[in-house]
Order: C-alpha cells, then structure tokens, then sequence
C-alpha cells in the first residue's frame, strides 16, 4: 500500500528533498518541512512549512497542525542534518552544539511526537536518517559521529517501546552520499540522493537498523568488531 | 495558529467493516455538559467533529480524519422507564442490548432492533435504523416521543415528531448536532419466544412470492439469498417468518434475560469465540460458494415448512450469534452494500445485482433480503418494496473492481427508483445521493444545517465523501 499522508523534516536539500518528490510522484501528499521551505514550491502534492528545528517549542504545535493540513499521517522521516567541516585539531564547541541541535535534539522533539501519535494510533512508519558513520567513533568528526550514535540509539529504544503496536520504526544509516551537506568533501564512491531516497522508502516498512548497500552492511558488520585499541591504530 | 489538542487523545477508529479508518482525537464524555467543553476545545483547536455511537455502522460515517470524535458509549444512563406505558427515557449512548435487558421482564421489547443489538440508540437515531419488521411498523424513529439534541453552538433543544426539524435529525447521520436523550415507546409482548417459520426458496420467483404471502400477517420477514445461485436457480435462499407468541399470558419464565441469553458454544462443542477463526479458513469465493451452498442444501433438508419456537435474542440478533465474525474478513475488511427497489422492479433489479457480482466473480459471500415501507424522514433508506444487503470482502487488489461493481449497482438501483442506507455505504457518489433524494430536499438539509451548524462544526468521512 502506498503512504497517503507523510511529512519529511529537513525537506529543502539532499535526501529529503529527494523524498519528498518521490513521495509526491507517488500520490502521496507530503508536508516538507525546512528552513528554506520556499525550494518546495511548485511541487505538485508537496506542502512547504518552514520551521528551523531547533525551535524545539514550535513542534507540538506545528505536528499537529500538519497532520490536520495532510489528513492524517503514515511516515515521517527526519533528514535534517548539518556536518560542518572540523579541522584534525579543531574542538569547537559551536559546530558541535550545532550537530547535536539539529541532528539529535531535533530527531528527538519531531519523532517524540510522532511516537505519540502512533503509539496511540498503532500504525505509521517513522523513519530517522542516521548514518554510518554513527557506528563508530572516529577522529574526523567525532560529534557528528555521536550524533548519528545517539539517534540510532534514541531509535532503538523508541522501537522497544512501540513496535510492538505495529508501528514501524527504522533507522537508515546511508553511506557518503552526494548532497549539499558532502559537496566540499568530494567523497569518493558516493551515491545519488535519488537512489538512497527510493531505497530509504522500500526500506520504512521494515522495523529495524538498515544499511542502504549490502557491502555497507558487510563492512560495517566487521568495523563495528574490531577492537577499540586496533581501530585506534587504523586511522579510519 | 490554533490551540493545540493533548496528542495522546488521537487514536485509530475504524468503521465496522474495517475498510473505513481515520486517526481522530477521541473523547468519551459522560454528560452533556462535557460534550459542551468538547465542542469548544473542537473550535478553539479549528477541528471539526465527528460523532460515533457504538461505531457499528459499517462504512465511513463514525470516522472522521482529524476530526475531534465525539463517543458517546458512556453516556449509557436509563433515566426513567414506565411499566404502565412503555415509554423510556435514556441517554442516547444507551445500546439496544441495555434496552432489552431492562424492559424485558416486564413484558416489553424495543419495537424496532437492528440485526446486532450493539448499536447505541444515538447512532441507531443517527441512521434511523430498521429491523425485520421495517414493512408493518416503520422504522426507529417512527417510535420516538422525544430527542434532545446538542447543537454546534452548545444549546439544548428538545424536539419532538411535531417538529420538521425532527426528521431531519433522525436519519440525518450525526451531521446536525449530538442527540443526547431519547424518549421513546416499548412494544407490549407477552412472551419471550416468536413462533418461527423457514422457508426455502428455489429462486428469486418463490423468495417474492413468500414475502407477499406473509406481509399481511406475519410480525418480522426476513430472507438469506445465496449469492452463488446461477441462472435458474438464482435468487435461492432460506425465507423466515416470525410472530409474537404468548398472547394472553401475563408472565412468562421466557421473558427473564437467562431464556435469551445465546449459548456460547456451538451444540456445547465449539466455543463460540473461536468460530470467526474457522469461518477464516472459509473466508474466500470458494470456501463460501460451499458454505452458501451447505447452507441452501440444509434449508432445504432440515425444517423447511415446519414451525419452531426461538427467543427473540436468537431470532432477532443474528449477527451476534458468532462473536467477532467479522474478523473472519481480515486483513483487509468487508464491506456492505444494501439498496432499497420499489416492488414492482425488486426482483429484475436483485436478480441482475446477482448476475454482475457472478460475471466480476465478487460474489457477495452473504446476501439478506428484507421487506419495507416508505417514511417521513429527511434521510430514509425505505421505499415501499424491499432491500438486498450484501456482504463483500475486500482483498488487497480487488477494490478497484468491487468499487466499479458497486458504482455499477447503484445505477441500476437509480434507474429503478431506489435508494440507499448510509449505515450500509462505502461507495456511494455525491451524484448518486442527489439522484435519489432530489434536490429539493437537499436543499432543505442545506437550510437546516445552515441553521442549527452555520460554521460546519459536525462531519464525518461519509458527509465529506458526500459533500453533505
């Protein structure tokens, strides 16, 4: 069955913008939310809200403002997300309170009410884009990497609580993957936003972590094994 | 930006046949004056309101998509009952169920009861229901003294069958206000049995011809078709005619609620309860082509002609004789589709409905055929002629086709003069609802609903669907 009402946070850029234009090629009418909203406009099925999700205070009332707008709600996904460039050397803590506003803290107050709402409801699919580089703490950017950590922890622990209602709750962690957010990185290998998009929506009725490649998963199977002290003198 | 509603009131209400589900802020009020705060909180939030009795109607009419839902189950109070002239006067979230088990033992019964005795009198109201005695002595409403009703703007009004406006509201769908408290009248009976006559029907031609045998005489007629039955032997089925028994009697030990209890085991064997789970295993074309046909040959076989006595719970609560039966049509739901043809193009009109479910091969897996006359209200259902209800699964790729079957059926009902049952629909069209009741009277509904809801407060899935 195809979702009829879904809302994607962080909508305007990358992965969520891909979604949203998936989702609403696809019949469903779908609530954008983003800072820039206005990059929505003129997409049939999409409704732009703008909001920057780290005005925690607005999301109750926003939520249900566009579940009322939609007509109800089955998915919703929360794609925000910021990586800004940290030097080797760097410990700034202003880039860091601002990953984990907008990739945790924002996660944390948008899918805490959808988690209502379907623990009450006993359906919906919630879907939150962590990453791989959340499973491993590595000297490159190490509050983004515990951001990504935390959220999938936040997941699982949310999926104990309300998967047993039938709700599904994932966690897709994709690869380097060519957005805005990556564009100065110049990652090698990464992939296109519309592929990991239409993978992410095959893979949100699924309750459960999932890697968007098989040889991600295969990968990380063994990254996330290797001892603490070897890992350290790998300089991955 | 408008008031925020608490999130943990949303909840997932689904009509009875599972195929109607929306995401609602639910509330279970107990006294008018909650539904009042309710209906405030509603506007202050800019939802709109949907109400819901015991959401045993089995489309779209107690759901409403973000809607604030109004349940009235809890409203449930008998306020007086009089053993001298039958007349009771409840909270409208009283169900039939109470009803009976309160009067019974004083020689009453409700004049009108619908095939389950779950539905609250509110919703029963909102429907204007009917039973299998719809031919000789009306519908629901036809035995109400008086009604409160709530409107939009929180103000009381009693109204009474002197009043249009009472029409309107009882079969009005719960579009109008929130009936609150109904008065209405019992039937005197002396006994808590009927005296039961099944008949087996070979075609559509002996069903006919039975029902206008007994009309003149019998209290309930009520028929099973089998839907499977081709070409001469279509329209075949098991008719059953009922009287009142006892006539004379002052008591009778049939009148204690223990007589009519259903047992809850199948002849002591199968607990009821698992039942729905074997009719499962029957719950496709195949399986229900042998269950019709079983069913047929029995009739046919075992007491055809001959008279027995059953209570009136077992006779008149068929539905609930197997708990949660319509589980059996799970994943994906049931729905019904009842249509109402003037007598004189009954048959031609049933028998093609048969012949177009056999050649999309969505036979309906149960098909009753029920006798009525016309009424006063706004919203009737009834003509003087008779209805076919049919039960159809959904699966999870045949709604397309079952809805182009339906929309297909309707026309041919239009064409005949016919109408339909909000209670029954899924698949009804703005169009089809102006054909059958004309605009004339639509514009009545307009001016009454302008009146008592000039902001639009009260809807549902089915009054949007509608555009009522």
């Amino acid at each position: 069955m195809q979702y009829k009402h879904a809302i994607v946070v962080g909508a305007s850029s990358g992965i969520g913008l891909e979604l949203v234009k998936q989702l609403a090629a696809s019949g469903c009418r779908v609530a954008g939310v983003a800072r820039h909203a206005e990059k929505l406009e003129g997409i049939p099925n999409a409704l732009p809200f703008k909001h920057d999700v780290t005005h925690y205070g607005e999301v109750p009332a926003l939520f249900q403002q566009i579940t009322k707008e939609l007509g109800g709600l089955d998915l919703i996904v929360y794609s925000s997300g910021v990586m800004p460039a940290v030097g080797a050397h760097e410990f700034n803590f202003e880039k860091d309170r601002q990953m984990v506003e907008v990739n945790l803290l924002g996660c944390i107050a948008w899918m805490n009410q959808a988690a209502i709402r379907f623990e009450n409801t006993k359906a919906g699919s919630m879907v939150a884009i962590g990453s791989v580089a959340g499973d491993r703490g590595r000297a490159g950017q190490p509050v983004y990497n515990t951001t990504k950590a935390a959220m999938t922890t936040y997941m699982e622990a949310i999926r104990n609580r309300i998967a047993k209602y039938g709700v599904k709750v994932v966690t897709i962690k994709p690869g380097p993957t060519k957005t805005p957010m990556t564009a100065d990185l110049h990652l090698r290998g990464a992939m296109d936003p519309a592929k990991v998009a239409a993978i992410i929506l095959k893979k949100s009725r699924k309750t459960g972590e999932h890697y968007v490649k098989f040889s991600h998963r295969l990968i990380f199977y063994v990254i996330k094994r290797i001892p603490s002290p070897i890992f350290r003198r790998l300089g991955l | 930006m408008n008031a925020v509603l608490p999130a943990e009131r949303i909840a997932r209400v689904a009509g009875y046949g599972f195929t109607s589900a929306a995401d609602g802020y639910l509330y279970r009020p107990t006294s008018v004056e909650e539904i009042r705060e309710i209906l405030k909180t509603a506007r202050e939030a800019g939802r709109q309101v949907t109400l819901r009795g015991a959401g045993r109607s089995y489309g779209d009419a107690n759901v409403g998509a973000e809607c604030v839902v109004i349940d009235i189950t809890r409203m449930d109070r008998i306020l007086s009952w009089d053993r001298g002239t039958g007349e009771i006067d409840c909270e409208a979230g009283v169900t039939i169920e109470m009803l009976w088990r309160h009067i019974l033992e004083d020689g009453y019964w409700p004049p009108i009861v619908s095939g389950t005795m779950f539905p609250t009198l509110g919703g029963a109201l909102a429907m204007n229901i009917h039973g299998k005695n719809n031919y000789a002595v009306g519908t629901l409403g036809d035995h109400v003294l008086e009604i409160d009703l709530l409107t939009a703007n929180g103000d009381l009004l009693t109204l009474t069958p002197a009043d249009a406006r009472f029409y309107a509201v009882v079969s009005g769908f719960g579009s109008l206000g929130i009936v609150t408290r109904v008065k209405l009248e019992m039937k005197r009976i002396h006994s808590g049995d009927l005296r039961v006559l099944p008949l087996s029907a070979r075609n559509w031609d002996e069903q006919f011809e039975v029902f206008e045998r007994f009309e003149k005489d019998a209290d309930y007629m009520v028929s099973w078709v089998d839907c499977f039955g081709r070409g001469r032997q279509s329209g075949r089925g098991l008719f059953h005619a009922a009287w009142y028994a006892g006539e004379g009697e002052d008591f009778s030990a049939t009148l204690r609620p223990e007589h009519q209890d259903l047992p809850d085991s199948i002849m002591g064997l199968v607990p009821k309860s698992a039942v729905w789970r074997i009719l499962k295993k029957f719950c496709n074309r195949t399986g229900m082509h042998f269950l019709n046909w079983a069913k047929y040959r029995s009739g046919r076989m075992i007491g055809d002609g001959k008279e027995h006595i059953q209570s009136l719970v077992a006779f008149s609560f068929l539905l609930d004789y197997v708990p949660n039966w319509r589980k059996a049509y799970l994943p994906h739901g049931f729905i019904q589709y009842q249509s109402f043809v003037p007598k004189e193009r009954a048959r031609e009109v049933f028998a093609r409905q048969v012949e177009m479910q056999q050649e999309a091969r969505l036979e309906s897996f149960l098909g009753v055929m029920k006798r009525h006359r016309p009424d006063k209200f706004l919203f009737s259902h009834a003509v003087d002629g008779y209805s076919l209800a049919l039960d159809f699964k959904v699966t999870r790729s045949n709604w397309p086709r079952l809805e182009a079957l339906c929309h297909r059926m309707n026309d041919l009902v239009l064409s005949a003069g016919g109408r339909f049952y909000f209670a029954k629909d899924s698949t009804l069209r703005p169009s089809d609802v102006r054909a059958f009741m004309g605009e004339e009277a639509l514009a009545r509904y307009r001016d009454f609903k302008t009146q008592v809801d000039p902001g639009g407060l009260f809807t549902s899935e089915l009054a949007r669907r509608l555009e009522l």
